[in-house]
């Protein structure tokens, strides 16, 4: 079935299709619409989750704790500032293997107070443990709501789905939505030992001292990185069903043969596409690779996608203070990793949501092209 | 048929743990458990409780149960609840035991928001007055003139300024549908009490007195007696609210010694004949208000 | 039923679970290395009134044949069972070293 919906709307109707036992959320610009709809949702008996009104950030994610570990799919939603009051509880989510999935609308953090998208709230929580996706359009959002499930409870990661907040989440698209049967045959149900059971009970969430704890933090590590290979069964079997194919934790755009390509995140990339077609007709070949996934962060699949170029750039809404963007920052792990010798450059933008217009997309590949300061502020000229 | 020594459930559920000698506290989750059973679902946050008993390898919780992020007790319990009830789990209940801390400080938001949404859980506030675990520090619930790490006693001030906070009635303005007041000294009160809030649907707050030795600077061996005298002397009362009134349970012909009561204990001896005769002032007035306005 | 020592205290890289959950109840470790001072029942004098195991905080107080029996896995010695006797049936006794 075929609708038009928002980003949020688009992934509320994902999230219906997943069916998870407990919803709990509180309300916060611009996620609020997910939550609205699903309890309307639940109102009308389309979705037979119980939706828990719970009195702060805090207590969404650690009653989605709760009822993950006593054994039952649990769904939450938030932003900005939300996330970041919520953040003791990401740790604790990952570390207890709690496969719980979120949806952040990706919102700037206070102060000053902005309600506008950037994506400060979530790659600060890049450590937390938990997978980061971005989605770019309404279809992946729903689609990934779907998918996240699938990966989360194979990898008992909890999973964070970012979408740009305004831009996406409050942006009208035509949206495919897959009917239940598909949606059943797609994800599983959940089943996990991890959880308080009567009939074989146990002591969950402990503490673990010098002696083990290393060890459950390798564990952890680990089966983040598996997650590569579980992204890749699952958009495999998406495709099947749905005939929507996904390309794991990038996404590329004419990088076989570019010389210059720009790194991005989530629902600009659409921009930087037509901007990159501009210029390949003006006979510069430029590409665009989008991050999908931030963790697992794609350090194979980057280095692949850009062992060619003769230089690359980050476009992020994101810095962190002191040093530079932080998807910059990996990214130069991955290149540096590779030994590859190419040069690379930050642009950071899109803070507090100041709009990335096509002629400043249009500079920054110049500036990948003719080199730049290693760290650009769009909007500044400091030099 | 209430609950005795003689017919109470012979299983153990909290053993082997690491509390201190003479820990009010552990005595307090060992019986309530006792009373629930096996199918009891345990939540304590972080704090001296969680700390003793869930040390990997070393787990000794006989039932199920779970540390909670210190805010996240009730929060957590609304999810096991609900959690179970999607797995259409019956026999159960989900208890919660957090200290004063973990209780009417960082815990009292989530708590506040569990029972305004009524969830059928039981949350017991096990007070040993400060932060224990952390090395005794000042808590909502140490009560007024309590010496502290960080309520020093000096010239300018003799310990902690401010008195303890009313949990049991700031729940009961919630209209809860059971909450009640106890003292791990008074044992059969509390278990009854724990038993009686295990019949009533919807959420149920137990405060109970449990002593702490090591915070309260007495003897290993004086647990019991310290929390039957803080009743006795009317530093506490038992008490109950219900159906939208309270109750009080034991209401003594005479009280016994404050003095007595605080001076056995080092976080208090310090304390000048003016400063106990505030703490005695404020109880006569607290007492004076029950014995006009609540049901006996 | 109640938590219980077990054979295997300590596990491998690949035994340690890959989450926070274990079985309910796993002990390795004793607590009567705390102890300074021993409870000792008079059988005599015990009545197997019980308030010793109601007021135990530790639980290491089970009633046989009506009279009181203590695990001194896990007794610390804090006395408090001395102290609630009525009929004086408990002594406190140094620990040998």
């Amino acid at each position: 079935m075929k609708k038009f919906l928002s980003g949020d709307e688009a992934f509320a109707e994902g999230i219906r299709l997943a069916k998870p036992a407990i919803i709990s959320a509180y309300p916060i610009t611009p996620q609020t619409i997910v939550v609205e709809r699903l309890s309307e949702m639940v109102e009308s008996g389309s979705l037979a989750s119980e939706f828990i009104h719970v009195e702060s950030e805090h207590s969404a994610l650690s009653c989605a704790m709760g009822a993950s570990a006593a054994g039952v799919r649990a769904f939450t939603a938030t932003s900005s500032q939300g996330l970041l009051y919520m953040a003791e509880c990401l740790y604790y989510a990952s570390g207890g293997r709690f496969p719980i999935v979120m949806m952040n609308a990706n919102r700037s953090t206070a102060l000053p107070w902005n309600i506008y998208g950037d994506q400060r709230d979530s790659i600060s929580q890049l450590d937390s443990g938990w997978i980061q996706a971005y989605a770019e359009n309404a279809q992946e959002s729903l689609d990934l709501a779907l998918m996240s499930y699938y990966i989360a409870e194979k990898t008992a990661t909890p999973f964070m789905v970012n979408l740009d907040g305004f831009i996406l989440t409050h942006t009208y698209e035509e949206v495919n939505i897959p009917d239940e049967e598909q949606a059943d045959k797609f994800l599983p149900k959940f089943e996990t030992d991890n959880k308080l059971d009567l009939e074989n009970s146990k002591n969950m969430a402990f503490s673990a001292g010098p002696d083990y704890n290393y060890i459950f933090k390798f564990k952890e590590h680990q089966e983040m990185l598996n997650a590569v290979s579980v992204i890749a069964e699952s958009e495999k079997k998406f495709a099947e069903i749905f005939g929507r194919k996904y390309s794991g934790l990038t996404e590329n755009y004419k990088t076989e043969d570019a010389e210059f390509i720009l790194i991005t995140i989530g629902s600009i990339t659409g921009l930087c596409r037509e901007t990159a077609d501009k210029l390949r007709a003006e006979g510069k070949k430029v590409g665009v690779v989008r991050l999908r996934y931030l963790r697992p962060f794609p350090t194979a699949e980057l280095v692949e996608s850009v062992k060619n170029a003769k230089a690359v750039g980050v476009l992020e809404k994101d810095i962190s203070f002191g040093s530079e963007g932080t998807v910059f920052t990996n990214v130069n792990s991955a290149l540096h990793g590779a030994e590859l010798q190419v040069p690379s450059y930050n642009f950071i933008g899109g803070l507090g949501g100041r709009n990335i217009s096509r002629s400043d997309i249009e500079n920054i590949f110049s500036e990948i092209e003719n080199g730049a300061e290693r760290v650009n502020f769009i909007g500044i000229e400091v030099k | 048929m209430s609950v005795t020594a003689k017919n109470l459930c012979r299983d153990e559920f909290f053993y082997g743990h690491k509390a201190c000698a003479g820990c009010g506290g552990s005595l307090a989750v060992r019986n309530a458990l006792k009373v629930l059973g096996k199918n009891a679902v345990a939540v304590l946050p972080a704090g001296c409780m969680s700390a003793v008993g869930f040390n990997f390898p070393q787990l000794c919780f006989a039932n199920n149960a779970i540390i909670s992020t210190f805010a996240g007790t009730a929060s957590m319990l609304t999810g096991i609840e609900a959690g179970f009830r999607a797995r259409g789990i019956k026999d159960f209940t989900a208890v919660g035991f957090a200290g004063d801390g973990g209780t009417a400080d960082i815990g009292i938001q989530a708590l506040s928001g569990a029972i305004d949404r009524d969830d059928n859980i039981i949350y017991i506030c096990y007070d040993n007055e400060a932060y224990m675990n952390t090395g005794i520090q000042k808590s909502g619930l140490t009560p007024f003139g309590a010496k502290t790490t960080t309520t020093p006693t000096g010239k300018n001030i003799h310990g902690n300024i401010r008195p303890k906070k009313n949990m049991f009635e700031i729940v009961a303005a919630h209209d809860i549908p059971y909450a009640a007041t106890a003292t791990v000294g008074y044992m059969t009160d509390f278990l009854n009490k724990v038993e009686k809030a295990s019949k009533i649907k919807g959420t149920k707050y137990i405060h109970v007195i449990a002593p702490c030795p090591t915070g309260w600077g007495i003897p290993v061996s004086d647990t019991i007696d310290s929390a039957r005298e803080i009743v006795d002397c009317g530093l506490w009362y038992l008490a109950e609210y219900e159906n939208g009134k309270f109750t009080l349970n034991h209401d003594p012909k005479e009280f016994t010694s404050v003095s007595d009561y605080l001076k056995k204990q080092s976080r208090f001896r310090h304390l000048t004949d003016e400063d106990i005769q505030m703490i005695i002032q404020s109880r006569d007035a607290k007492w004076e208000k029950i014995r006009r306005d609540w049901r006996k | 039923m109640k938590p219980y020592l077990r054979e295997k205290t300590s596990f491998s890289f690949a035994e340690v679970p890959s989450d926070t959950s274990f079985e309910a109840g796993y002990l390795v470790s004793k607590n009567a290395g705390w102890r300074s001072i021993r409870p000792i029942i008079d059988m005599e004098k015990c009545v197997g009134c019980m308030q010793c195991y109601l007021y135990c905080p530790d639980g290491v107080i089970s009633i046989e044949n009506n009279k009181a029996v203590i695990d001194y896995d896990f007794c610390k010695g804090c006395g408090i069972c001395k102290k609630i006797c009525k009929p004086n049936a408990i002594e406190m006794e140094a620990e040998r070293k």
